[in-house]
Parts: structure tokens; C-alpha cells; sequence
């Protein structure tokens, strides 16, 4: 017991070194969002100076108030928002009733019908692009915020489907025996039983599904060719392209759309350092 | 006996309702009972054909004709892959994707696991740390390329400050973004620095199943800090760092954002200066829809995957070897 002792305080230098590597190394991750947010608060003139000013001369909030109004990123916000939600609902329940007929029961077809979701979620994206393009041309799904919603959608739906049905293969047996003797049926069995059990899992998967909806870009640029129908990721890249000095004003509308992402992830971090690996894991 | 307790472990991982296990006796007993089962997964599977499996299947076939969007596509056989192996610059795009992504999955790995034993030890403030290190991971590819965008500006950015003004390093500010022999290194650093918080997260939860005694166990035979690295946590991290090499791999070969946006920007066109910063992607990318060329682009997008996927049976091939070695 006291050798145990000994070698814990001789680890405790060691800590010491640990965390002050553990701060410089913070500040590089965090460098760049220090100066992208210190520039959203600078005035034209002061955006490229040099040295850089962590603290800005004379910070304002014009830059926010222009993106907002004059450049339209209230409209973008609002695209974006309606986007995600959509197809995050879609690709949700959609995938745990995928999930959960996999996870919980047999039949024919079973193995087959998962391998294939699964092979399907190794495909690089690239590689569905090209056609998905030519579907949502044939069915006047390009320049429209359907064709993004139901893409998103399938976008999603593999791997939501991978993980939640590892939540629900991991509850008790015992539980479901219990609701067919009742005679609940698979549907109620699902709606009554399963679902409440796998908050978690479907808290975890609605974040997953929300954030990879809220930042994609490749298929919105590819399709969207009106700018009223802009999502935040394209709207954000248009407008530097359109003002290539306006820093100030790119990282306003920028953190605009960086802010519910910060939000959710502060209020949920647990979620998102450690969920998918209990569901991949168990997957 | 080590099969047996195999398959006991497969039955128990797939439990079966009892109404459903007996229900195989009459057909139509059985057809009522699998009717809600399959009513569960049509909406499901219905997107997934129309938008995946059937997308898949059409463009393999496309893959082999000549096709763009304003004519017909008409067979040419194995003309799009021959011309893809003969395409200087597809060759050029794959040589870059490959340095890009050997350079990020390194940096991302060493990096990541610094991280991880860094915040596996029993600091102050270590949730804190986490959040910091994971933020660019949450943040989107858009707003981090244009960040890095400013940060590598030739004339005023931050990385020219340090490195002339502060540290002396070099005498003139370089274009980072505009010079042939930098921009693709420059934009690999951006894909280290998104990366690490995640593949930090993975390697924490592999050292959580590194028990403290092991490491109790070797001091006390007088293994020192570089010593219990490689004999315990190295080892015991093997599967976790296999996951990680795979999984990263893939995602340096899909590296398309940062490019697009960086690229565009700082030189204004895709993959620029002189196709410096083409990777297979891009290239993919412009093939399809700048030169609307969809036939040679399907072609090139089962060339890619095809690599992706042997590189990553490689890999695990590899992986394997080292564990029974």
C-alpha cells in the first residue's frame, strides 16, 4: 500500500508537466476562433492589421446587424433551420424502425437487407453524387429545399440505423416477452416499450443527424442555383467570395451559424464524446 | 469449446419474441406475424433503394458510356477507366491525395494520442480541455477553411506575423495558399487541426480500458514512463489506433471542403495553383460538373472507392499481422 502511495506521488510532477503542455496546446486549438471572433467585432479598417489585436480598437456590432439585415442571413438561418429539422425528424424515425425490426427479430431477408444498408454507408459520398444528381434532376428535386431535406435524409439513415440498433439489442429480453404476453404487438411493442428505452440512443442520434445536416455543403452547392434558397454552409461562401476583404463581416455571419451548433454541443457534450462509441461499440 | 461459447454468444446477441419463434408452425399464422416486421422497414428501405441502392446500380452502369447531361449516354465499354489510367492529371490528383492523406492521418494520430495521455492523467480542468480540444470538430469544413483562409492571407495573415515578426523564421511573408510547393501541406495542416480533437476522444476511450494496476504493476518492476508506454499502453491501444488508421484514411481520401473552398479562394479556381491541391476528389468534382463529363466522373468515382477500399483491407491485413506477430 505505501509503495502504491509512493508511485502515485512520484506521478504527481509528471501531472504538473501534463497540464501546462495541456494549456499551450489549447491555445493552438483555440487561436483561430479567438481571431475569427475578435475580427467579427473589428470595423473594416482594422481587419487586417498587423499585428493581429486579440482585442479589437474599437469593437462594434455592425458587422452582425449588416449580416443579419442587409446580406440576408436571416433568411439563410431560417433555410437552414427548416432543413435540418426536417430531414433530422425523417432520418430519425425512420432509422429506429429500421433499427429496431433488426435488432429485435427475424425474418426472411434479415441479414441480407442489413448488409446491404451496411455497404452502402461505406460508399464515399462522391461516389452517390452523381447520380443522386441526375434523380433529383428528373424529379425537379435540384434548386429545391425537398430534394435537400430527403438527401440529408438518406444520408443519415445508415448510420443512425447502425447505432440505435445497438441500443435496442441491448435491452432485456425479459421486458419484451412481458409486452407479448400482453399481447402488444410489434408496432405497440415498439411505440410502447422500445422507443422510451432508447432515449439516449435516439437523443444521440438526433444530434448526429442535425449537426451533419446543419454544415453540408457539397450537395447544396451542387443544386441550389437560386440564392433565396441558400442554406447557412453555401450563404457563408458566397458572401466571402463576394466581399473577399470583408472579414468582419464573413465571420459575423459565420459565428451566426456557429452559435446553435456551440450551444448544443456545451449543453450535450456527453453525447457527443462518448454516445457513438457506446453504439458503435455494441453495434 | 471455444466454438460453442461462440455460438451461444451469437443466440443470446439476437433474442427472438416467442410469439414470433413459434409462429413458424402455420403460414399464415407466420405471414400475419411478419407483416408488421416488414411494415416497420418499407419506409425505410423504400428511401434507401430510390436514393442509394438504385443510384449506385445506374451510375456503375453509366460509368460505362459516354454521358453528359445534354445528350443521351451512349456504351463505350471500359473507355472512361482506360482514359482515367492514362489521365496525367487523375494521376497527379491521386499522387497528392495520397501525401495528403499519409501527412493528416499521421499528424492526426500522434497528435490525437498526445492529447489523449495528456487528459488521461489527472489534471485540473480536464473537462474543459476536451471541449477546447473538440471544438473544431463540431465547427463546419466551411467556416474552418475560410478561418484558415485569413490566417494563411499572404501579405497580413496571422501565420506570416508570427513567423517573420515574431519568430524571425523567414524573411518576407509567403502566399501560403498561392505557392504551388505549399498550399496542398498548408491545407493538410488545416485537416491535423480539425481532426485531433476527435481521434483524441477515440484513443480516450480505448486508455479508459487500460487498467490503472497494469500500470502499477510495471512500476513497481521499475518500468519508467517511456517503458510503460510502449509495453502497456501502446500494446494494449492496438485495436483502437487500427480503428482510428482506417477510419481516417477514408476520411483523407474524401478531404474535399477544405479544398474547394480554400483553393477557390486564394487562387481562384478548384484545386489551384496549377492543380497543386487537386486531389481526386476535386478533380472527380470538376470532370462531373464543371466539363458536365458524368461518364468519365462515375468512372472515376468507382476507381476511388475501389482504392478506398483496398487500401482500408490493407490496412486491416496489416493491423492483423502486427497483433499475432
Amino acid at each position: 500500500m505505501t509503495a502504491l502511495a509512493a508511485i502515485r506521488r512520484r506521478r504527481r510532477p509528471t501531472r504538473t508537466l501534463a497540464f501546462l503542455l495541456a494549456v499551450a496546446f489549447g491555445l493552438v486549438m483555440l487561436i483561430p476562433f479567438a481571431l475569427m471572433v475578435s475580427t467579427s467585432f473589428k470595423t473594416h479598417a482594422y481587419v487586417l492589421e498587423v499585428p493581429p489585436q486579440l482585442i479589437p480598437t474599437a469593437p462594434t456590432l455592425d458587422n452582425y446587424v449588416d449580416a443579419w439585415t442587409s446580406a440576408d442571413f436571416g433568411r439563410y438561418f431560417l433555410n437552414s433551420v427548416l432543413v435540418a429539422s426536417a430531414s433530422t425528424a425523417i432520418a430519425v424515425s425512420l432509422s429506429a424502425m429500421l433499427a429496431f425490426a433488426f435488432a429485435r427479430y427475424r425474418f426472411p431477408g434479415r441479414t441480407l437487407l442489413f448488409g446491404a444498408l451496411l455497404f452502402t454507408m461505406m460508399v464515399p459520398g462522391m461516389v452517390l453524387l452523381i447520380p443522386q444528381f441526375v434523380l433529383a434532376k428528373d424529379l425537379g428535386l435540384l434548386n429545391s429545399l425537398v430534394g435537400l431535406v430527403v438527401v440529408y435524409a438518406v444520408m443519415n439513415l445508415g448510420l443512425n440505423t447502425f447505432l440505435l440498433r445497438g441500443f435496442f439489442a441491448t435491452m432485456p429480453q425479459e421486458i419484451f416477452d412481458a409486452a407479448d404476453v400482453d399481447g402488444a404487438g410489434v408496432w405497440g411493442t415498439f411505440r410502447l416499450i422500445a422507443l422510451p428505452l432508447a432515449k439516449p440512443g435516439l437523443a444521440t442520434v438526433t444530434l448526429f443527424s442535425f449537426l451533419a445536416a446543419w454544415d453540408e455543403f457539397t450537395w447544396a452547392i451542387v443544386t441550389l442555383s437560386d440564392q433565396k434558397l441558400y442554406t447557412l454552409p453555401v450563404a457563408i461562401r458566397a458572401f466571402q467570395r463576394a466581399q473577399a476583404t470583408e472579414w468582419g463581416l464573413v465571420f459575423a455571419a459565420s459565428l451566426i451559424a456557429l452559435v446553435p451548433v456551440l450551444c448544443l454541443f456545451v449543453l450535450l457534450q456527453r453525447q457527443f464524446v462518448s454516445g457513438a462509441f457506446v453504439g458503435a461499440a455494441k453495434g | 469449446m471455444e466454438r460453442g461459447g461462440r455460438a451461444l454468444a451469437i443466440r443470446r446477441r439476437r433474442p427472438l419474441l416467442p410469439a414470433v419463434r413459434a409462429a413458424g408452425r402455420a403460414p399464415r399464422v407466420r405471414l400475419r406475424r411478419l407483416l408488421p416486421i416488414y411494415g416497420l422497414l418499407l419506409p425505410g428501405l423504400l428511401l434507401y433503394g430510390v436514393w442509394v441502392a438504385l443510384p449506385l446500380i445506374n451510375s456503375f452502369v453509366l460509368s460505362f458510356t459516354d454521358w453528359s447531361l445534354t445528350k443521351p449516354a451512349t456504351p463505350v465499354g471500359l473507355d472512361n477507366y482506360q482514359r482515367a489510367l492514362s489521365d496525367p492529371l487523375f494521376w497527379r490528383s491521386f499522387t497528392a491525395t495520397i501525401g495528403y492523406t499519409a501527412v493528416t492521418v499521421a499528424g492526426q494520430l500522434l497528435l490525437g494520442l498526445g492529447a489523449a495521455l495528456l487528459l488521461n492523467e489527472r489534471i485540473p480542468a480536464r473537462s474543459v480541455f476536451r471541449l477546447v480540444y473538440y471544438l473544431p470538430v463540431v465547427t463546419s469544413w466551411v467556416i474552418v477553411s475560410l478561418v484558415f483562409l485569413f490566417l494563411y492571407n499572404g501579405q497580413t495573415g496571422a501565420v506570416n506575423w508570427l513567423l517573420v515578426d515574431v519568430l524571425g523564421v523567414l524573411d518576407k511573408p509567403v502566399a501560403w495558399l498561392a505557392e504551388p510547393s505549399t498550399a496542398l501541406w498548408a491545407i493538410a495542416i488545416l485537416g491535423i487541426w480539425k481532426g485531433i480533437g476527435w481521434t483524441m476522444v477515440v484513443f480516450l476511450a480505448g486508455l479508459q480500458g487500460v487498467p490503472d494496476e497494469l500500470y502499477e504493476a510495471a512500476s513497481m518492476d521499475g518500468a519508467g514512463i517511456g517503458a510503460r508506454f510502449r509495453h502497456v499502453t501502446l500494446p494494449l491501444l492496438q485495436p483502437t489506433t487500427t480503428f482510428l488508421l482506417v477510419v481516417l484514411t477514408i476520411g483523407g481520401f474524401n478531404a474535399f471542403i477544405s479544398i474547394f473552398v480554400m483553393s477557390s479562394a486564394a487562387t481562384g479556381t478548384i484545386g489551384g495553383p496549377l492543380n497543386a491541391t487537386d486531389t481526386v476528389l476535386t478533380y472527380l468534382w470538376k470532370q462531373s460538373f464543371a466539363q458536365l463529363d458524368l461518364g468519365y466522373g462515375a468512372a472515376l468515382s468507382f476507381l476511388v472507392a475501389m482504392v478506398v477500399g483496398l487500401v482500408s483491407l490493407v490496412e486491416l491485413r496489416f493491423a492483423r499481422g502486427m497483433t499475432t506477430a
